[in-house]
């Protein structure tokens, strides 16, 4: 065992990534400054110098497409943002240019980029801090999507999206970073595509992504002891999905929660409802379940974001009401932590 | 035109948007300003000027370091801790927090958490002020780092084709959050020339000067009155605090110490201050009087926001649509 911090991990694959290829390039704001991006770029230009890793202008759309063309001529660039929200000025670079490219020139071209893009919540991240948007990027033929929810997961994927000749979305949750997961050292790769079966149970599969996973292998512990055995998948890649072994787990469960972190209009959840649907319609033995964000902006306030994020409890109330089962203070369910807008103690705010 | 400004009021609205923001400053560990907050120690002259040259019915829209450009054109104080409180009287009834102030009474139309995301905005009111033939100005407040922005030339070209009466307010502190100039825009070339260059009138300007300030805004306000379209003024400040947040951060590395104190010795307020005993157009009392009153007025804004109620849970589901 080797405990490592997920923003560790981060730092490591990149260090391992850039160490064993010299096209690969790191940047963006903040990435040479003294926090480094909530440390994970931490002594980065120390080790491979100033032409390889450097900090950037405000400029996220340019800097994308910039990157877009260094990878036509053999760069693989890291970009790392430290909101998703930043990113939406970059959507054109990334839609127009990098998810088309290669289909668009005939196979002339590959756009190995990859994109770091970090998720807020809580401490007043507000509507424009806090966004989850997965399904708008796994909307996009021509990108990858990844969404890792351990260490382990964060280094591996993170390596494989570098050298992945395609462009991926490497999607990290803040609320994540502190977390602590056993982690291999070296080179590691993990395939984009593969989710994590992080639980066998027979009664109910719970898929989840991100941050959402740590709430539901606490409800899927909570629901053990009542009787509910839940089979647990962490889709870790968005796109591509790991169809296979969603169908293989409902096959075998024969129901369905699929929760996610993102609107719920349009979701992953929704897509992974359809598809389930469409091919396992005779397999269910109940209705299938999504639990998503509801369709609103996240709000600043202390008092308005109380309750306001999908948790354990949310998870565990939507298993019991499949199985019919009568709980008293169905509320009281797995609350959430006091104060509710905070990962731990370890995040004092402000961002 | 010397002897008509009111330089006791001048320094007087520099003194509270200072107290007011080393309040929440104070305040903040608190924990009850649960939202990401970026404060304008050491900005405080450049939004001070601006106030005294336009009017209630000008419009002005701004960035995450709001809060100043808002209590300058005359934002509700009340309203705005609230805001930064959380709470259903803040100005954006606790959906937007510090960096999303609003107060449409004054003609303040909203700060905006992305860098850049303002700056087309004020552009379109001031299209809405020419097609109603009215002569309103519209500040934009921007800093340094959303020069580096695609929609900021999109914005000011757009401005200069269409003639709009556009104030464009650069407060360059030499920072993107810890990222200096340096790495991010080449050597030597100012952000002035940038604007002049696209083909805006444009000027430079002491922002640590309120009298200079003052000076250049009400001729660039006057042009613009006069014969339209936008005008560009860049002005050279610094902000005393960390990027966001309540602390100082000349700690942690990203800007020497030694450049921290000589732009102290800068710091508009007390420079003011210095001159105007000099001169004797102000006394030590005054300045005493002055934050007396202002502080009666933020102890109550503060209370007024701690004794506010936080909006009901179901508030999150409501407003999305109009
Ligand atoms: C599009 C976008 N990119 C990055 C950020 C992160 N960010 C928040 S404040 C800030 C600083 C911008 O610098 P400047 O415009 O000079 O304003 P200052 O903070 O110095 O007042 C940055 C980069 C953001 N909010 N939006
Ligand atoms: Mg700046």
């Amino acid at each position: 065992m080797r405990l490592i911090k997920y923003s560790e991990a981060i730092n490591e694959g990149i260090c391992e990534a850039m160490n064993s290829d010299k096209s690969i390039i790191c940047f963006g704001l903040g990435t040479t400054d003294p926090k480094a991006i909530f440390s994970t770029t931490v002594g980065l230009e120390e080790k491979f110098g100033s032409e390889r890793v450097f900090d950037m202008p405000t400029s996220e759309n340019a800097m994308t497409g910039i990157a877009i063309g260094a990878s036509m001529n053999g760069i693989k660039a890291i970009m790392t943002h430290q909101r998703l929200d930043f990113f939406l000025l970059a959507m054109d670079q990334l839609v127009n240019n990098a998810a088309k490219a290669h289909y668009m020139f005939g196979g002339a071209l590959s756009i190995p980029i990859t994109i770091r893009l970090i998720i807020g919540r809580g401490w007043g991240q507000g509507p424009t801090h806090s966004q989850n948007l997965q399904a708008w990027f796994a909307h996009i033929p021509g990108l990858k999507v990844v969404m890792p929810s351990t260490p382990s997961d964060a280094k591996s994927l993170l390596i494989s999206s570098i050298f992945d000749p395609n462009p991926v979305v490497f999607l990290e949750h803040r609320w994540l970073h502190n977390s602590l997961g056993d982690v291999k050292k070296g080179l590691i790769k993990k395939k984009i595509g593969e989710c994590n079966v992080l639980k066998n149970g027979k009664d109910i599969t719970i898929i989840c992504m991100s941050y959402l996973t740590i709430e539901a292998i606490k409800a899927s512990n909570y629901l053990e002891v009542k009787g509910i055995s839940c089979e647990v998948i962490d889709l870790s890649s968005i796109k591509p999905i790991d169809w296979d072994s969603i169908f293989y787990s409902v096959k075998k469960t024969g129901r369905i929660l699929a929760c996610d972190t993102g609107f719920t209009t349009c979701s992953v959840a929704g897509e992974i409802i359809a598809r389930v649907s469409i091919e396992l319609f005779d397999k269910l033995k109940a209705k299938p379940l999504r639990l998503a964000m509801p369709d609103v902006p996240e709000p600043t306030s202390f008092g308005l974001t109380k309750g306001f994020y999908i948790g354990a409890g949310d998870i565990a109330r939507k298993c019991l009401a499949i199985f019919d089962h009568k709980t008293d203070n169905e509320s009281d369910i797995l609350p959430e932590p006091v104060p509710h807008d905070i990962p731990g103690d370890w995040f004092k705010g402000p961002f | 035109m010397e002897e008509s400004i009111d330089k006791k009021k001048l320094l007087k609205t520099m003194m509270r948007i200072r107290a007011v923001e080393e309040k929440i400053a104070k305040e903040y560990s608190q924990q009850k300003m649960r939202c990401p907050t970026h404060l304008s120690i050491g900005q405080e002259a450049v939004p001070s000027a601006i106030s005294f040259c336009i009017n209630k019915n000008d419009f002005a829209v701004s960035t995450h370091r709001g809060h100043a450009h808002y209590l300058a054109k005359g934002g509700d104080l009340k309203a705005m801790i609230a805001e930064i409180y959380g709470k259903e009287t803040g100005c954006s009834k606790g959906k937007g927090g510090s960096m999303h102030l609003i107060d449409t009474n004054v003609g303040f139309m909203g700060t905006s958490a992305i860098v850049g995301n303002s700056i087309p905005v004020g552009v379109g009111l001031a299209l809405s002020c020419k097609l109603k033939k009215s002569d309103q100005i519209s500040v934009v407040y921007l800093g340094d780092g959303a020069v580096e922005e695609g929609v900021f030339y999109e914005s000011l070209n757009f401005a200069i084709l269409k003639n709009l009466r556009v104030l464009f307010v650069c407060e360059n502190n030499l920072y993107s959050v810890y990222s200096s100039l340096d790495v991010r825009q080449p050597k030597h070339r100012k952000i002035v020339s940038i604007a002049k260059g696209i083909g805006a009138k444009a000027e430079q300007c002491d922002g640590n000067n309120i009298e200079e300030c003052l000076k250049v805004c009400t001729y660039a306000i006057s042009t613009m009155r006069k014969e339209g379209g936008p005008f560009f003024i860049e002005f050279a400040t610094y902000r005393h605090r960390e990027h966001c947040g309540p602390n100082f951060d000349n700690d942690i590395g990203y800007r020497t110490l030694k450049e921290f104190e000589t732009w102290k010795l800068k710091d508009p307020i007390s420079n003011y201050q210095n001159r105007l005993l000099k001169e004797g157009s102000c006394s030590k009392k005054d300045f005493q009087y002055f934050a007396k009153e202002i502080d009666d007025e933020i102890e109550e804004a503060f209370e007024f926001a701690e004794n506010s109620n936080f909006p009901l849970k179901s508030e999150a589901f409501k407003g999305v649509y109009s």
